[in-house]
């Protein structure tokens, strides 16, 4: 299970001064951030635009903008269920439904007692030994009804 | 002396189990006090055999697979140390038809050596390429790419010699060499076998790009979804720079070129280059209108080569043995080898490198031994979510650029996807337009609302509402995001929902194609 680190300032800047010599510094930060405290906190925007001598409109734009950034924490363990063609064709519709019902919430979403969020995911480049899925990034391969419930277990834990 | 063992860490392997495996034979050594070395190699790409562990006998190597934790007991009882008989035994992986038929350029060392070696790298012939470039010089190592009529593997198809040549007559401070290897397509994953099992080689690769245009730093943008090809090409460009081969005066030379791994952020739109660049950059991943090409203003608004993983990878084979070498495979206007990734609802999905030309149904249904569920194909999506549904009745195409571009089909990165006779048509170009509506950047008109509308029409024809009607609306529809699109996403998601229709309309409810083979 990931640990995060409560939201401080402090180190905040710190984790931003470590990337400070790149060039296009700004998504390795963002991801660091996530890393660091397990979401995006409205409270780094305006640091990040003041370090980076940018808008907060534009680093409002780059957070919102992808998938991966996270405005509130996610559950305790995250469950991510590949989505995409190869394994939608290897039966992947059934147990992403099988794994709302047994969770009891709908992908996108946290179950009510926090433990775990589940959602989609769009190919984790494990096409050939389809379907797929991912818990707190342990990869799991050729998934079917059992071993989906073992990960279930595992999150629910 | 210990025996050594191969344990993939492909992450394919690893999802399959081949973490536990390890753990598994390290302790049934220590029990039977049997001194063993694991190494940990990348994929020979014979997926469905995954975790495919060999063990180094007098007579080669011997594997077996797929292996689970719970069938190395019977392993080791078996004798598998010395290549005894078991059930899981397949003898010589290089003898197995699978890859006894291949020609393998880009992949010839994947699998077989340890990833993290740069002696192994250099044993296999690694970095023969880049010596004969620093002899070369700029001029000549794009004259030997021309040669080899290497074009885009990303999935457009530009020649790459020429991308090159633009690059190094641009004027610029500063130039730069990106590796796209954001491979967002589902089907596709030869990117990320070739980061896991082969990483100098894009390393050589982008090096040898570097001082063919005068570029002294690369950047190699992945997804986040791909963890364990990060840490191998981390691992990679850390042990090149120990033994000079990355940094100043790269081999002894004049030249300098360093790189850098970037990981995106889970938006599939950053395949597309300037989306790419944009996102490098560190700003929202929308789609920059061309011209500027990003050859003469690209990261930074610097001259910038952009190229594929699989593009770069091949750079090294060319450089080596020569640029005709390389195109005496192919057919056509498409010259060398195709990493090919057969994938979906497939009994051996796996990673298949031959020249271009090749039949799909060839690979689909001799190499690909047909639908996992074993029930009969209906048709494969080729080329990842913007790629066309191909049936059956035209599974004699070769696998060529123009050849597909001729039945409004595409090759793109080289994926298949196989379905069985259960696939849902319509549910399919559905989804074709949802995932162009979730991941549109939103720059253009035709590509933001054009894949919402899409999807509000699929609805309707799904629950039967006018399907006459709307059938010609969404036909519409895909003839203006085709054309008033202004990268891929848009103007090719039509080609999955396009070829749905055309192949399979009775399932819209539309009348039955007339002719039903060609």
């Amino acid at each position: 299970m990931p640990h995060y680190e409560p939201w401080s300032e402090e180190r905040a800047r710190t984790v931003i001064a470590e990337f400070a010599h790149l060039e296009g510094p700004l998504m390795p930060m963002l991801h660091a951030i996530q890393e660091t405290f397990g979401h995006v906190p409205d409270a780094i925007v305006p640091m990040l635009a003041e370090h980076l001598n940018i808008s907060r409109a534009e680093v409002h734009g780059v957070v919102t903008f992808y998938h991966d950034f996270r405005h509130e924490p996610a559950g305790r363990h995250v469950l991510k269920i590949c989505r995409a063609e190869a394994c939608q064709a290897a039966g992947g519709d059934a147990l992403a439904e099988h794994a709302e019902h047994k969770l009891g919430c709908k992908l996108g979403e946290t179950t009510a007692d926090g433990r775990v969020t589940v959602e989609p995911i769009y190919c984790l480049g494990l096409c050939a030994t389809a379907p797929s899925a991912m818990l707190d990034g342990k990869i799991v391969a050729r998934l079917n009804e059992r071993r989906l419930d073992t990960l279930i277990a595992e999150a629910q834990s | 002396m210990s025996i050594r063992i191969y344990v993939p860490k492909d992450a394919c392997a690893i999802a399959c189990g081949a973490d536990d495996v390890v753990a598994a034979i390290q302790a049934a050594a220590l029990a039977r006090r049997e001194p063993v070395e694991i190494v940990r190699n990348g994929s020979r790409g014979m997926l469905w055999l995954e975790p495919m562990v060999e063990v180094v006998t007098p007579e080669g190597r011997i594997a077996y697979g797929p292996v689970e934790e719970a069938d190395v007991e019977g392993l080791f009882e078996a004798g598998f140390l010395a290549g005894g008989a078991h059930a899981l035994r397949i003898g010589k992986p290089e003898e197995h038809p699978f890859l006894a038929k291949q020609t393998r350029l880009t992949f010839a060392r994947c699998g077989i050596i340890d990833p993290a070696s740069y002696s192994d790298y250099v044993a296999m012939g690694g970095y023969k390429g880049l010596e004969r470039a620093l002899a070369l010089g700029p001029a000549e190592i794009i004259e030997e790419v021309k040669k080899s009529g290497l074009r885009g593997r990303g999935g457009a198809g530009f020649p790459t010699a020429i991308k090159w040549k633009t690059v190094a007559d641009a004027q610029g401070d500063r130039k730069y060499i990106v590796c796209n290897a954001d491979e967002g397509d589902s089907g596709t994953f030869a990117d990320r076998m070739i980061m896991e099992g082969d990483p100098f080689e894009l390393i050589e690769g982008m090096t040898i790009a570097g001082i063919a245009v005068g570029a002294t730093k690369g950047y190699v943008y992945t997804r986040s979804e791909y963890p364990h090809a990060i840490a191998a090409m981390e691992k990679a460009i850390e042990v090149a720079r120990a033994h000079g081969m990355l940094g100043v005066n790269i081999a002894g030379s004049a030249y300098s070129f360093d790189m850098e791994v970037r990981m995106g952020a889970g938006a599939y739109v950053c395949g597309e280059e300037t989306a790419l660049l944009d996102s490098l950059e560190g700003k929202r991943g929308t789609v920059r209108a061309k011209p500027p090409l990003p050859a003469h203003k690209g990261l930074f608004q610097k001259p910038t080569v952009i190229n594929n993983v699989l593009s770069l990878t091949a750079v090294p084979h060319i450089l080596a043995d020569g640029g005709e070498k390389y195109a005496n495979f192919g057919m056509g206007r498409s010259r060398g080898t195709m990493p090919i990734q057969i994938a979906g609802n497939v009994r051996y999905g796996g990673l298949f490198e031959t020249a271009f030309g090749i039949p799909l149904g060839e690979l689909i249904n001799d190499i690909g031994g047909g639908t996992a569920s074993g029930k009969p194909v209906k048709a494969a999506q080729v080329g990842g979510p913007l790629g066309a549904y191909v049936p059956t009745w035209q599974f004699d195409l070769p696998f060529d650029y123009e050849a597909f571009a001729a039945k409004d089909a595409l090759i793109g990165h080289g994926g298949i996807v196989v379905f069985d006779e259960t696939a849902d048509m319509p549910k399919m170009a559905r989804f074709a337009m949802e995932f162009c509506s979730v991941e549109s950047c939103g720059k253009c008109t035709p590509c933001r609302i054009g894949s919402t509308r899409g999807v509000e029409l699929m609805d309707r024809i799904m629950a039967g509402e006018r399907v006459e009607a709307n059938l010609a609306t969404l036909t519409d529809l895909c003839q203006t995001m085709k054309l008033g699109s202004l990268c891929a996403l848009g103007g090719f998601t039509p080609y999955p929902v396009l070829s749905a229709l055309n192949h399979f309309p009775e399932e819209f409810g539309a009348p039955p194609r007339l002719e039903a083979a060609e």
